[in-house]
């Protein structure tokens, strides 16, 4: 398992990490001119000497590539510079936003789970009949209608049609569980509908998999109740793919944050990220997007192993993919 | 979107059944063809059906219910709701096409190449495309907006970077099977070019997949856009995009919701329709699935 992991860790993750570093280090690098613009604000009668002093006091005077070890050193140390329109640390920024994002995040996972697992195992089930129909249908839904869509109906027709929840805004968990968790319910259900959809449709398939394998004969031969046959068997196995579904779409919820806080005002890296980008304050940018991508990647990373430690067949094969 | 990656298709080489007649048998995609198609003409035909400008702002006429002016009544700024929709899903259409098509040329020479080649070229082709695969596409389109700015070219470029490494992944792994046919190293033996071997022997082989991926592409990047420009980093104003409505008609859905549930309706019915045809191509091409 150790060697599994210290594998994927040299082939994959860190190749990964570097590259990603560089893309964002890069990306903001093509646009030198305006981050000095953006730095002594726009329209300011600035002489060409002092504007020389804040390029070499930034240090863009110097080579890019020399500019780019001292950034991922700084980076390395938990530096990741300083937000130009706030003058607080972005790495303070992005841990005084982390709660709210994880929070959402994890919400959503749990209600996905809650919900898709059962109507998977129930569609797998009653096959071509109307239950399986009417789930697929749904699960076809959450998959096309895109969570902003989802949000501005859930508004639309819970909040200003019956006023059962608040409308936006989020409520601190300080200031009590309920009312926290009331003004996260429809960003949940906005964000975990697509999760939800993609693990019901391959827990069916996976289980319908399962299904058709000769150990469920056996089981079924031995006298086993059909209900064990399917709960304790099939289960397990059918379990294994979405655990990869759960684990790739738990890192595209990273993204779903940034639409979703923004629908609803609440105050997580996704919206710090669209703000950033709105009042270009480039080392927030960075900071934000080189921390989302990472976080994506370890995610990857993790459902590797998890997918490892669940099914040996893949850590003992070698060469993963 | 991803899972598709994670389905293994049949043996490519053997497959020689029309997917036409496929769908043809299929109802379900057979409907959602037909409503793409008409959806489509509508969006291409916007300009002569003489619906009133979609960025022409008409006071006196605002927020008329639908009926009382056009057929979907009219937004805050009197702008007609029908011809904004009609028009922004235009501009969904030819930044998805173009976007899927960029992503889809990109990704499939990649993935050509990494695949038949394989050694150091594959490593770093395939490593680049895991990097560009590691951002969410919404975060990725941030960083590029961040640079070139709101617009329509940054959402293409954004969409074409996002879709990219999927094309290119399935294309590698794809011809990670081809190459190990007989005819591909009899086309060795008798000296073909690596370039020759390409286009004749492997492209034509690997296609399937890539015909699938693109209606799945085309939903992914039709939504991107969607969300970009609900974000404000793609449409412009007053250039209409559905994505947009559904933001800029916020604050008046309460007293007049058709300005939101109509784009609405329209974004869902477009990503639904190419999303069930979609399906129905792949589970067609799926062994699995179609037996089972």
């Amino acid at each position: 398992m150790f060697s599994f992991l210290a594998r994927r860790m040299i082939t994959v993750f860190l190749p990964t990490l570097l590259g990603l570093s560089m893309l964002v280090f890069g990306a903001m690098h093509l646009i030198p001119g305006s981050f000095v613009d953006v730095l002594l604000g726009v329209g300011q009668d600035i002489s060409a000497e002092q504007r020389q002093r804040v390029v070499a006091q930034y240090g863009l005077d110097q080579p890019v590539p020399v500019q780019y070890v001292k950034w991922i050193g700084n980076v390395f140390t938990g530096d990741f510079g300083t937000s130009l329109k706030s003058g607080k640390p972005v790495a303070s920024e992005i841990t005084s936003r982390l709660p709210v994002t994880l929070e959402l995040a994890v919400l959503a996972t749990i209600a996905s789970l809650i919900l898709a697992i059962p109507a998977g195992i129930v569609a797998a089930i009653y096959r071509g009949r109307w239950p399986d129909t009417v789930l697929r249908m749904v699960a076809l839904l959450g998959l096309s209608v895109p969570n902003f869509l989802i949000a501005t109906l859930l508004v639309l027709f819970v909040s200003t049609k019956w006023s059962v929840l608040p409308t936006t805004g989020f409520v601190p968990i300080a200031d009590g569980l309920w009312p926290n968790l009331k003004s996260l319910a429809m960003p949940t259900i906005s964000l975990g509908a697509l999760l939800a959809a993609s693990m019901m449709r391959m827990m069916r398939s996976s289980m319908l998999e399962e299904f058709g394998k000769e150990y469920l004969t056996v089981a079924r031969s031995k006298g086993l109740r059909e209900r064990s046959v399917v709960m304790t068997h099939a289960l397990r196995n059918s379990l294994i793919p979405v655990i990869t579904v759960l684990g790739i779409q738990t890192g595209y919820m990273l993204g779903g944050t940034v639409i979703v806080e923004q629908v609803f005002a609440i105050p997580g890296i996704g919206r710090l990220a669209l703000d950033a980008v709105n009042q270009r304050d480039y080392p927030l940018v960075q900071g934000t997007v080189l921390f989302i991508a990472s976080a994506f990647v370890l995610m990857n990373l993790i459902t590797d192993v998890i997918y490892g430690l669940v099914d040996p067949r893949i850590r003992v094969g070698g060469k993963a993919q | 979107m991803s899972e598709a990656a994670g389905l293994p298709m049949e043996p490519l080489v053997q497959r020689k059944r029309s997917i036409r007649k496929a769908i043809g048998s299929n109802r379900i995609a057979a409907g959602a063809a037909l409503v793409l198609v008409l959806i489509i003409l509508l969006a291409a035909l916007a300009p002569w059906l003489d619906l009133g400008d979609p960025e022409k702002m008409n006071t006196p006429n605002r927020l008329l219910a639908p009926g009382e002016a056009g057929l979907m009544g009219s937004d805050k700024f009197g702008r007609d709701v029908f011809s904004r929709i009609l028009f922004g899903t235009r501009i969904s259409m030819v930044v998805g096409v173009a976007a899927v098509l960029v992503a889809a040329a990109v990704g499939t020479l990649i993935g050509l190449i990494a695949g038949y080649l394989g050694s150091w070229q594959e490593y770093i082709t395939m490593r680049v495309m895991d990097v560009l695969f590691s951002f969410p596409s919404i975060v990725l389109a941030i960083l590029i907006v961040s640079i070139i700015g709101a617009g329509f070219p940054s959402i293409v470029l954004a969409i074409a970077l996002v879709q990219t490494p999927i094309f290119a992944r399935i294309v590698r792994g794809s011809t990670l099977t081809v190459k190990n046919i007989e005819y591909v190293h009899a086309a060795e033996a008798s000296g073909a070019t690596t370039w020759l071997i390409l286009r004749r022997h492997v492209l034509p082989n690997v296609a399937a997949p890539i015909l699938v991926q693109l209606a799945l592409s085309m939903s992914g990047a039709i939504t991107m856009e969607a969300a970009l420009s609900y974000l404000g980093l793609g449409a412009i104003p007053p250039t209409p995009s559905l994505g947009s409505m559904l933001s800029e008609n916020r604050s008046s859905m309460e007293i007049a919701p058709w300005t939101v549930l109509y784009p609405g309706l329209a974004l869902a019915l477009i990503v639904l329709s190419i999303n069930m045809f979609g399906d129905a191509v792949r589970d067609y091409m799926d062994p699995r699935i179609r037996k089972g």
